[in-house]
């Protein structure tokens, strides 16, 4: 899933000082999960931002909703009706969503209220860890089911280098080195034999070096 | 180590002599005379001299200018060359342009994370690696080919070399199998992480020997002489993949303050020395960082001078 985490207050009061009345957007999507950007957060910012113009001695109508998803039209068009009430909103959506409410609503002005980090999971509640990025052509298959382009730091493909220490990434000492794990895993499958083939370099153009990506499913479309 | 190319490095394993190599800084300025200066005091000591490529990620004059220099000089320079900085139509650029001038030694490198260096905040590029560096000038020397499949004539004459540390892990036998994976690729030399665990470092030699794949890649032991105490505390503590123990922090630091470079010189000699006996060394990569000058007397006392034409 998407992970992201809140902007600070200072960085967010900054950006919507100057509009007086906000739609605090949330999404219950990914954002909600790693309680980021859904409806707690939405109320929670909120009330600080209450908080902090009153004591500043100025009014604003603070309004708080949170969408299914802010990456459909569907549940986007919700808006329609209570839109025009606003100055502006703040997105508390992966930039994706964000993005999308400025698509839809052209007029208004749309703040990022997160800071989108990047495709992880849950190692323990309050730990995400990136697992993906998204390079478009999986080659999980020969690497005993870890990514060498996420969780090596030079995303290599044929790691490691000799910067690796006591199985931790030269880059910090909480990041398990990609490689390593990828060795420890090749040998517990009985798959070492791969390890020593030199895999030949990537065709990035399915990743973002290919420009801007999409995916078109003539089997969906009407 | 198959392929022959003009390398005068590869003449000089080839004849069944211990290589020696060592390494020069660029400097961090537009001083073009900093390398001449360097290169002079090691010139005739070394069968090759490296020049590195933006080192820990500090940004420094590049690698390929200076080796050109070398060369011009009437040395032998080694380019080295990581895959951070630089897409796979860059490489190959400077890999042509490298071969241009007559520049037959290359060390295939995937460099050091940029957050190591003065520029932190880069994007990196790692559109290859190290191994597939090594396999593309393979094919670039060998069947005149680009990777993107462009085929032409006058082909780059490179001796092919990587990097190898038996001392990152702390696996040594994936070491020694990343190595094998290098050799697959093609590389013909390697230069060592600087050596202080010996019993590390003959663990390696040994999986090595028994492999066979000491025959298929020349291992140049590498040296780097300790300057003080703190020089090997610092190397103990904060350098990524460098293994000191103890003994040598202790030996160092044993004598006075005045004393601890002598005794930092004694100690490379010394590992030369065992090293000599380790079956399947080819030979040895002195790496003096900012102490160039001190080359010409290691080499001469571990008994590696003269050296052969
Ligand atoms: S190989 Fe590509 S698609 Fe598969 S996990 Fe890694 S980045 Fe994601
Ligand atoms: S230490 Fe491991 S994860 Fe980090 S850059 Fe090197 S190979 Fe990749």
């Amino acid at each position: 899933m998407i992970r992201a985490v809140g902007k600070p207050i200072e960085e967010i009061i900054g950006m919507v000082q100057d509009f007086n009345k906000l739609l605090i957007a949330g999404c219950d999507g990914c954002v909600t999960v790693c309680e980021a950007g859904g409806l707690k957060e939405v109320k929670v910012l909120a009330a600080a931002l209450r908080l902090y113009f009153t004591q500043a001695g100025t009014s604003k109508q603070i309004e708080e909703t949170s969408l299914t998803r802010q990456c459909d039209k569907e549940y986007l068009a919700q808006l329609r009706d209570s839109i025009d009430g606003y100055d502006a909103v703040v997105s508390l959506a992966c930039g994706v969503g964000a993005q999308f409410v400025a698509d839809m609503y052209t007029k208004k002005v749309v703040f990022p209220g997160v800071n989108t980090s990047f495709m992880g999971a849950t190692e323990e509640r309050g730990w995400y860890v990136e697992r993906c990025q998204g390079c478009g052509q999986c080659i999980l298959a020969e690497t005993g089911g870890v990514c060498p382009i996420a969780r090596c730091s030079k995303r290599m493909l044929n790691g490691p280098c000799g910067g690796s220490e006591a199985g931790k990434c030269e880059v910090a000492p909480d990041i398990p080195c990609g490689w390593e794990l990828i060795y420890e895993r090749l040998k517990t499958l009985g798959q070492l034999d791969r390890f020593e083939k030199p895999v030949t370099p990537k065709d990035w153009t399915t990743s973002r070096d290919g420009g801007v990506r999409k995916i078109l499913r003539e089997d969906l479309r009407v | 180590m198959s392929t022959e190319t003009p390398s005068k490095i590869q003449k000089i394993l080839a004849a069944g002599h211990l290589a020696v190599t060592s390494e020069v800084g660029p400097p961090r300025s537009a001083d073009g005379l900093v390398i001449e200066h360097k290169a002079k005091l090691i010139a005739d000591y070394v069968d090759g001299i490296n020049v590195t490529d933006n080192q820990t990620s500090v940004c420094r004059v590049c690698s390929l200018a200076c080796c050109i220099r070398i060369k011009q000089m009437g040395l032998e320079p080694v380019l080295q060359m990581v895959t951070r900085d630089r897409n796979r139509i860059a490489l190959q650029s400077d890999i042509l342009g490298a071969a241009s001038f007559g520049i037959n030694n290359i060390l295939c490198l995937t460099g050091d994370h940029q957050h190591f260096g003065d520029h932190a905040n880069a994007a990196n590029v790692f559109d290859l690696d190290s191994v597939q560096l090594i396999a593309t000038v393979k094919m670039m020397r060998d069947e005149g080919r680009l990777l993107g499949g462009h085929e032409f004539q006058v082909r780059p004459q490179m001796f092919i070399g990587a990097a190898c540390n038996p001392f990152a892990g702390p696996n040594v036998a994936l070491r020694v199998a990343r190595l094998a994976k290098k050799a697959a690729a093609g590389v013909q030399f390697t230069q060592t992480q600087c050596i202080y665990n010996m019993n590390t470092f003959k663990e390696f030699m040994k999986i090595m020997v028994d492999r066979g794949l000491h025959e298929k890649v020349a291992v140049l032991a590498g040296i780097t002489p300790m300057k003080n105490v703190g020089m090997a505390r610092y190397m103990q503590k904060r350098v990524p993949g460098i293994d000191v123990p103890d003994e040598v922090v202790k030996r160092i630091g044993g004598v006075p303050k005045e004393k601890q470079a002598e005794e930092g010189i004694k100690l490379a000699i010394e590992q030369i020395q065992e090293i000599k006996e380790i079956p399947g060394i080819k030979g040895f990569h002195i790496m003096a960082i900012e102490w160039e000058e001190k080359v010409p007397e290691i080499v001469k006392a571990a008994g590696l001078f003269p050296r052969p034409n």
